[in-house]
């Protein structure tokens, strides 16, 4: 078994995603043998919940009395920006990680950009993993395991209308086939048909980052909680041409309703128009254009691949129920209820999860 | 820019900007009807009908019943009026839709024109404007449909509509040979939003998806980000600017390559990614670029993701977004690729901006012509002048259009500056006589391209073959002129045509691309659509009456010469004769100097200056080896000039072929081009020749030698594109034989062309250029036998 600490580190193009086991079932022999330097970091990340000026101990999603390895204890997860890197890699030097004779599991595309920092600033080897392999791992468990007896899984109900849309569980124990959608800065889109037998489908560089990176150069924002919450006090019609602004109505030869956007940012062809919204506007435009393509791009592969059900994850949806529901009923409307929008709640965390897993239970 | 200038005498003038007479751009509008608008967001385009009168040459035999003398000519030739149908398109910027519906309206005969047909988001817009100044009723069509049925019109009846675009390439545009089985096909309408249609049949069509991340959202999301208001100036903003300061690469997220799914480091992981976490300013031609490559990769994917969906591969892109900009083209045909490995190639049109405008046109004809039809079942009435343009094939005029895409600005800046028509662009549609379908016997009809060379991809060749036809102006106006004896103006008009083709040569030479691929065919077709244009029907109709006539003198001599020969040497001496015959052509510069100068140069003296055996390309041997077996089924023979090439050279062939129980089918023009035989020459001839002849005699009256006409007026062969009635005879009478004979025929065209069947093509090369080229000298002898491979 691999000594403690346990870590599990996926470092993305936005967001270093870390998951650590606290074990909650040290002997007192195990307390005593417990090098210092350990026993610092299981309290330094248990006891505070936020790190440094940016890095966030994401609290609710605490996984409690878990077994893992025969080993009992809590799985935090833990979130800080990507470029906040070589702080961490410091810490971890300060901090005499090297020391441990652990093993950084780490995956994400930073685990190999980052690997001679990690080496040659903290004496740390990484062992880097693939994160589509991480990613489809970490979601088998984590469900697996349920959230705090509670299901991990879930879908919104009714989602074509707005009063009745409810958020319900759902039972994910017979997985397969399985389109799963992974929103980071960019997009992947894989389809899973076992445990280890998955492809990636395609992709699109429309993603959280595009998102944040618009509404940046768009309303001067500077954080993704900053650009939701404009979002979501923002009207998206008037930036948008719908399809009713150009035919009066729904354009009936072709099945489309006349609330359907047309054209994204259509609206703002026109210097009137570009003069009359506001910052809450672009954002909530911006959210629906990302949101929606992500949609019908999902629900093509889902119909090339021929499979019914999509999981979506990835830290685009983080406090992001509005881009949920609205993918929610995308698949729901344009494929006339025959494909199912599932979330997760441990939404970013996945890739983490699965390199902590490797960890432990090499392959 | 010039002062303002007249039109006509209406006494409109138009915007100041506009320096050629309008009736260059408007034309035959005395005799217009039927009228269709296609407004967009930034350009007008303009459909009309019209009729156009044109003078043709016709022969007809005089009645041989009386007493002949020596000097009366063989038949008679007279110009006549005819009158063919032209459908005009004008393309212009919504600024001039005023001034232009005014000079429309102004110039307007035709009472009968009582509805437009209008499409496009700014009919809507301009509805009053339109009736108040054409007097009309607007009846608005459906754009998606109209602008579908513009699509099946034009990939139908322009050979080389469609094309792929290959940036820094020599030449960028790759044009695509189509053919008459256009179906299916998707295409990815990029307006403000995508909508993504499969085309299956001409009635049947369907939306199969779209995306609102079009054309709008850059123009839009663009104004936003840097300020710049016009659709075009950001186009101009994003082909400076480097997208990766803004957009977050895999190798910003690995550090290089994800190398396990193939993934470069180069590749855009997130889009507009990197201006999320940094602080810092952005240029606008960075983010320009990012928005572009951003949108073009999105339509692109989905566009893929939808053709592979549907199992299609053949995928045209249009819209506003497109149209001719070479920045889209490319982001979309890079997308594309990428996307699905270089499995589906990204198609463009040549005339995608009038999509919309040809179908408006087309739904008006074709209630036009059900409402005639019902008309004349209740009437009896027989005058459908222009019924149902789908029943017809049609032909881009190059005379009256004014090639690709020249509206758009960053494109052919040279030819902007250059012509006066800057705001206007012309397509021109000629209504063709017959029907035109495949050659049954193509091996392989998608794959078929008739022409031997590209003149867009040889540059060398390009140089030469537009210098050639330069130096060749000059006779051809001579002899333009001097056909028309009796009239007093063909010197003005043979000096306009003068002017045009040469503004043509002109235009080529700084855009190869402007009609489709270059090739020497297409060069000669323009030549002969500017001398319809100026009414020179058929230049060479006395000089290819005087050759008929010398040359029906030696026919019998020639015959019995071939005859005392024995089987062996006979088969080769008609050969040598069809050879020879086809040295007299007045299309070779050299030859035409000769026949100029030198009207002695005889057949024989012809034979005297062949090459020997063996000639350049010689498969005679193996020609001889099959005549030794068993007679052909049926022989389907292109025949090339009047004269002696017809008449001592591939007569006498068919004789033979006749005799050995093989039928003969002559394909030869539907209308005039240079001194090649016409179909209405050919039946006259056919006759006298049989008159003194009892084989051809007998071969006519039994039905075993048949004249028919090839649906062509060029002096090559487009075997993609020939009269209907020619294909069902060619399956009905099972051909196992095709003969082609001439440089234009078989050289320029055809060269490479792969048959079902065993075919001959034969030409004597006279021109030296092309000569060396072929590795030989002047007057090297092709003769190309070939049979199928089993």
């Amino acid at each position: 078994m691999s000594a403690f600490p346990w870590f599990g580190m996926d470092i993305g193009g936005t967001l270093v995603k870390l998951v650590y086991f606290e074990p909650k079932d040290i002997t007192a022999e195990e307390e005593q043998e417990e090098v210092e330097n350990l026993k610092s970091i299981r309290k330094y990340l248990t006891s505070n919940v936020a790190y440094g000026s940016t890095g966030i101990r994401d609290v609710h999603l605490e996984l409690k009395d878990l077994t893992l390895c025969g080993r009992k204890g809590n799985l935090h997860f833990i979130r800080f920006p990507t470029q906040d890197m070589s702080a961490f890699i410091q810490m971890g030097r300060d901090k005499h990680f090297s020391s441990l004779h652990t093993t950084l599991c780490a995956t994400g595309g930073g685990a190999y950009k980052f690997e001679p920092d990690f080496r040659e600033m903290a004496d740390l080897q990484l062992l880097k993993l693939d994160e589509l392999d991480c990613l489809i791992k970490g979601v088998l468990y984590i469900d697996s395991v349920k959230f705090n007896g509670h299901s991990e899984c879930y879908y919104f109900e009714n989602p074509t209308d707005p009063v009745q849309c409810q958020k319900k569980p759902y039972n994910l124990e017979n997985p397969y086939p399985l389109l799963l959608v992974n929103i980071g800065s960019g997009v992947s889109i894989l389809a899973v048909y076992s445990k280890d037998n998955y492809k990636r489908v395609t992709g699109t560089s429309l993603g959280g980052g595009t998102f944040l990176g618009l509404c940046c150069l768009l309303t001067g924002c500077s954080t993704f909680e900053e650009a939701l919450e404009m979002a979501t006090r923002g009207e998206s019609t008037t930036v948008d041409k719908l399809v009713r602004d150009i035919y009066g109505g729904d354009y009936e030869r072709f099945g489309l309703p006349g609330w359907a956007v047309a054209s994204s940012f259509g609206n703002m062809m026109c210097k009137e128009k570009r003069e009359s919204i506001c910052k809450e506007d672009l954002a909530r435009a911006t959210l629906v254009t990302i949101t929606n393509n992500i949609g019908s791009i999902t629900r093509m592969c889902a119909l090339n691949e021929n499979i019914d059900r999509v999981v979506f994850v990835g830290n685009f949806l983080r406090i992001n129920t509005l881009s949920m529901k609205l993918l929610a009923y995308a698949m729901d409307y344009w494929s006339k209820g025959q494909l199912k929008a599932l979330f997760l709640e441990h939404e970013g965390y996945f890739g983490s999860v699965g390199a902590l897993l490797e960890l432990l239970n090499p392959t | 820019m010039a002062a303002c200038s007249r039109i006509g005498g209406g006494g409109h003038s138009m915007d100041k900007s506009i320096t050629l007479p309008p009736d260059e751009i408007f034309r035959n509008l005395e005799n217009a009807k039927r009228f269709a608008i296609d407004i967009g967001g930034s350009l007008t385009k303009l459909a009309y009908y019209s009729t156009v009168q044109h003078k043709v040459a016709k022969v007809r035999s005089f009645d041989h019943t009386g007493k002949e003398t020596e000097d009366e000519p063989l038949y008679e030739i007279s110009v006549q009026e005819e009158i063919t149908a032209r459908l005009h398109f004008i393309k212009f910027e919504n600024a001039y839709i005023e001034t232009c519906l005014d000079f429309v309206k102004d110039h307007l005969v035709n009472t009968e024109t009582k509805v437009i047909k209008a499409t496009g988001g700014g009919a809507h817009k301009f509805k009053d404007l339109l009736e108040k100044k054409l007097k009309l009723k607007v009846d608005k069509e459906d754009e998606m449909s109209c602008l579908i049925k513009g699509c099946n019109f034009v990939l139908k009846n322009i050979p080389h509509e469609a094309f792929v675009y290959v940036k820094h390439a020599e030449p960028e545009f790759r044009f695509q040979t189509t053919h008459p089985d256009i179906f299916p096909y998707l295409l990815i309408n990029i307006g403000s939003g995508v909508s993504i249609v499969k085309v299956e049949s001409e009635d049947k069509f369907e939306r199969i998806g779209g995306s609102s991340i079009g054309g709008g959202t850059f123009w839009g999301l663009g104004a936003l980000l840097t300020k710049t208001k016009r659709f075009d100036e950001l186009l101009q903003l994003a082909s400076r600017g480097q997208h990766t300061s803004v957009d977050m690469l895999v190798k910003d997220i690995y550090g290089g390559a994800y190398g396990s799914l193939g993934l470069t480091g180069d590749l855009i992981a997130s889009s507009f990614g990197k201006s999320a976490t940094a602080d810092k300013e952005f240029s606008k031609e960075d983010m320009a670029k990012s928005l572009l490559h951003m949108i073009s990769n999105d339509i692109g994917q989905l566009a893929c993701l939808y053709a592979k969906l549907h199992n299609l591969s053949r995928v045209y892109f249009g819209g506003f977004f497109i149209r001719g900009h070479p920045v889209t083209m490319h982001t979309i045909t890079y997308s594309i690729n990428f996307f699905t490995k270089g499995e589906v190639q990204a198609l463009f049109l040549r005339h995608e901006g009038y999509l919309g405008a040809i179908g408006a046109f087309l739904k008006g004809a074709e209630e036009d012509s059900k409402f005639e039809l019902q008309g004349r079942r209740l009437r009896s009435v027989v005058s459908v002048p222009g019924a149902d343009p789908n029943q017809y094939s049609w032909g881009e005029n190059y005379a009256g259009s004014s090639g690709l895409m020249s509206v758009s600005p960053d494109m052919f800046p040279m030819q902007r500056t250059r012509s006066g028509t800057l705001q206007f662009d012309m397509l021109e549609m000629d209504r063709l006589e017959r029907q035109l379908v495949n050659l049954p016997l193509l091996l392989d009809s998608s794959s078929y391209i008739p022409d031997t060379m590209d003149l867009t991809e040889d540059a060398m060749a390009r140089e030469y073959w537009l210098s050639c036809f330069e130096e060749a102006l000059d006779g051809v106006v001579k002899r333009a002129v001097a056909s028309q004896p009796d009239l007093q103006d063909a010197r003005e008009r043979a000096e306009k045509f003068r002017l045009k083709y040469r503004h043509k040569l002109q235009t080529l030479r700084h855009q190869p691309c402007a009609y489709g691929s270059l090739t020497v065919r297409s060069l000669l077709d323009t030549r002969e659509h500017c001398l319809n244009e100026f009414n020179f029907p058929d230049p060479y109709s006395q000089i290819k009456q005087r050759e008929n006539d010398l040359a029906l003198r030696y026919f019998q001599k020639v015959v019995r010469s071939v005859e005392m020969l024995n089987w062996e040497d006979r088969q080769f001496a008609l050969v040598k004769g069809l050879l020879a015959g086809n040295m007299f052509d007045w299309g070779a510069k050299a030859v035409s100097d000769v026949l100029e100068t030198d009207p002695a140069f005889g057949f024989d003296e012809a034979k005297r200056q062949l090459q020997e055996r063996p000639w350049l390309v010689d498969s005679y041997s193996k020609w001889i080896e099959r005549l030794k077996g068993p007679p052909h089924k049926c022989a389907l023979f292109f025949v090339d000039n009047s004269g002696i090439d017809i008449i001592l050279g591939v007569f006498p062939l068919v004789r033979e072929l006749l005799c050995r129980g093989t039928e003969v089918v002559l394909a030869s023009n539907s209308g005039p081009a240079l001194n090649d035989v016409t179909y209405n020459e050919l039946q006259i001839l056919t006759e006298r020749i049989a008159a003194m002849d009892s084989v051809i005699h007998s071969g006519i009256t039994k039905e075993r030698l048949i004249l028919v006409q090839s649906g062509s007026s060029s002096p090559c062969l487009d075997l993609s594109r020939l009269d209907k009635g020619l294909a069902t005879l060619v399956r009905e009478r099972h051909t196992d034989l095709v003969v082609i004979e001439g440089m234009g025929r078989a050289i320029h065209t055809n060269y490479y062309a792969v048959l079902r069947c065993e075919s001959l093509k034969l030409a004597v090369i006279k021109n030296s250029w092309l000569a060396e080229r072929l590795g030989g000298k002047i007057y090297s002898v092709v003769f190309k036998y070939e049979q199928p491979s089993k």
